[in-house]
């Protein structure tokens, strides 16, 4: 993976130097809190419920097992012997004090990481496939583009004040496991018909109180034209963008005002004046940032110790057969390690569970990690052969649940039992849905299927492209939450559909229950998944199980 | 006929923890709700506010919360000022294992 160079350590070092003087000055009295909240924003601090929260950027999911035990190390020190990943790549670690912050970033640096750009109104924190550079669908490892986007918008100076924050994803297959379509830019990789490597550009996307699905602008940009064009997008915006409102100041209001010809129009103008400005220092760095992320050196092995451990032990095989992916060598695995043991908070890992990671990334792994979107971490490379002993050693720390891709491998923001900005709490709300399927034994049978829960209507939880979604709100002072059904975060993305009324605290897991009952009665068969079953049939079956044939009549 | 006031309590974060607190009718800022003053007068809510958010060494983000008597003083009206007395539901962190040692 790429490592810091002598710019960026000295970069991350000023940063910290000058947050230490920011936070000296706060807690002495010659800084207000009005003069220092954009200063804290800026080095991912907030204020949030109960505590401050500092949210650490992990670029495009990409981290080492050094990092990973830093993290552990952080959370032992500094916080409560935990962090959670959340749906940007990123760690957020909930109870941090002031006074200590300015040692946690300096640990932080040591090891090459920091938290600049992770709140405030610039270009956030790129995120990418997590399978990235293992995928077997993978057409090129998208991350060398992802990180010459992390320099290149690093305090660009004619981004920090944009109108509203600006949220860029990348894939480098064809199977969208990066969102795209739901960022400010999506960028897809594709090739044209002379087998040349591009991008498809996707400008628009977005959830929050305004959902949108991104609006293609340019079929195949060539990879060479990513900078140039990427600045287009962002100049365009910076230019159009509404600063008269926040909830208006989205790009994605941007396009839909303008109209996406109009807009496609309008980037490809400031193209046309940007593009000569790049003279090939870009490029000059993508190489050497490429030659960073090559591939591990992955040895050929027997497969006899993992068909085995798969044919006599069920325990094994049910984890291999949910959290394996098919890796692009065939005698290897991508292994999504499940931080959703039932009952947990979706997306916390404990202190120890980090260091088992690391340990496991480093002994099996070829030393490299992924953070997914969806709040679990990846081993990208693994032997087969070796994933008995990985199993295993998983399975001490409670990290062993084979449940990726299923009912309990929930999105679930941080909601109101962290968040100033929840109307409504999220996390309990996953962990008894986790634990009432588990106790009912359904969850294998209903198979694939996407939850996803926000605690309010800025969607952290992706609500929207969840098979089911679940929006957490304040209604007279009482927690109530709305359901969607239908969304999907793929390369088919779809916002989900309301069902109607929305359910009390109580009252959310039974509807739940309700749905995937009726979804279990009228599938073809079991190969049918949810998302499939309600494409086909929509969503009346579905009221109806929810609020019967007279409720369905109100809420239609 | 103007709608009765809604009674109120400060309540703020520390600058340094970033814990919950209230200010209490003696000036003191308090982690327990129950301890905090009930501003019953509309005019008396603003002025107590303003001299919260004076104090700029000791608190960050001061504001009026809603509230009620209880028989123990005054309790959150609001489910999510109920969440800031004791902490996140997920684990025993916060002011629901702190306070057992105050």
């Amino acid at each position: 993976m790429y490592d810091y160079t002598d710019f960026d350590e000295a970069f991350v070092r000023t940063r910290v130097a000058q947050f230490t003087d920011q936070v000296e000055r706060r807690l002495d009295g010659s800084l207000t809190e009005d003069e220092f909240r954009p200063l804290r924003l800026m080095n991912g601090l907030y204020l949030q419920l109960h505590a401050y929260m500092l949210r650490v950027a992990i670029p495009y999911g990409t981290i080492n097992p050094r990092q990973m035990r830093q993290l552990a190390y952080i959370a032992d020190t500094w916080d409560k012997g935990y962090g959670h990943f959340t749906t940007r790549q990123n760690i957020q670690f909930n109870w941090p004090k002031l006074p200590d912050v300015p040692a946690i970033l300096s640990a932080l640096a040591d090891v090459g990481m920091h938290a600049i750009q992770t709140s405030g109104n610039c270009v956030r924190n790129v995120t990418a496939d997590h399978f990235a550079g293992a995928a077997a669908d993978e057409i090129e490892d998208p991350r060398p583009y992802a990180e010459l986007l992390r320099q290149w918008s690093t305090d660009h100076p004619e981004f920090q004040f944009l109108p509203r924050k600006f949220k860029i994803a990348i894939t480098g297959s064809p199977n969208d496991r990066a969102v795209t379509a739901a960022h400010d830019i999506g960028l897809r990789m594709t090739r044209n018909e002379d087998g040349e490597t591009g991008f498809e550009v996707f400008v628009g996307g977005g959830l929050g109180r305004t959902p949108m699905i991104g609006h293609l602008v340019r079929s195949f940009l060539p990879v060479g034209d990513l900078l140039p064009y990427v600045e287009s997008v962002l100049s365009v915006y910076n230019t159009l963008g509404r600063r008269d409102n926040k909830y208006k100041a989205r790009i994605k209001i941007t396009v839909h005002e303008t109209g996406r010809d109009e807009i496609a129009r309008m980037i490809e103008a400031r193209f046309a004046e940007v593009r000569p400005l790049f003279c090939g220092a870009d490029q000059a760095l993508l190489a050497d940032i490429r030659a960073a992320f090559a591939q591990p050196a992955l040895q050929s092995r027997s497969l006899a110790d993992y068909d085995a451990a798969y044919h006599s032990n069920p325990v094994f095989r049910a984890w291999a057969d949910t959290n394996l992916s098919e890796h692009r060598k065939g005698d290897h695995a991508i292994v999504t390690i499940s931080i959703k043991a039932h009952g947990q908070t979706p997306g916390d890992a404990t202190s120890d569970q980090m260091r088992v990671i690391a340990d496991l990334s480093e002994t099996y792994g070829y030393s490299e990690l992924r953070i997914s979107h969806e709040q679990n971490v990846i081993l990208p490379h693994v032997a087969k052969a070796d994933l008995p002993a990985v199993h295993a050693a998983l399975a001490k720390v409670g990290l062993a649940t084979a449940n990726v891709g299923l009912l309990s491998d929930m999105i679930a923001c941080p909601g109101m039992d962290y968040c100033a900005l929840a109307t409504a709490r999220s996390i309990p709300v996953a962990q008894e849905i986790a634990l009432h399927f588990e106790a009912l034994k359904l969850e294998h049978d209903i198979g694939a299927l996407k939850i996803k829960i926000s605690g309010c209507i800025n969607a952290c939880g992706h609500h929207h492209v969840g098979h089911i979604g679940i929006l957490g709100l304040d209604r007279a002072g009482v927690e109530n939450y709305q359901i969607t059904l239908g969304g999907d975060a793929t390369e088919t993305a779809a916002i989900g559909e309301k069902t109607g009324p929305g359910f009390a605290y109580d009252e959310i897991v039974p509807a739940i229950e309700r749905i995937l009952r009726a979804y279990l009665g009228l599938r073809f068969h079991a190969e049918e998944t949810f998302l499939d079953a309600y494409r086909r049939v929509g969503m009346d079956p579905f009221k109806r199980a929810l609020y019967g044939d007279e409720g369905h009549q109100d809420a239609a | 006929m103007s709608r009765r006031y809604i009674p109120k309590v400060v309540t703020a974060n520390r600058l340094r923890e970033g814990d919950v607190v209230y200010m209490t009718a003696d000036n003191l800022w308090t982690p327990h709700h129950h301890e905090a003053e009930l501003i019953e007068d509309e005019a008396h809510a603003q002025l107590r506010l303003l001299h919260a958010a004076g104090q700029k060494l000791v608190v960050v983000g001061a504001y009026l919360a809603d509230a009620k008597a209880g028989p123990n003083g005054p309790e959150p009206v609001h489910f999510r000022e109920a969440f800031r007395t004791r902490g996140p539901s997920n684990y025993a962190h916060g002011k629901q294992v702190d306070l057992t040692n105050v």
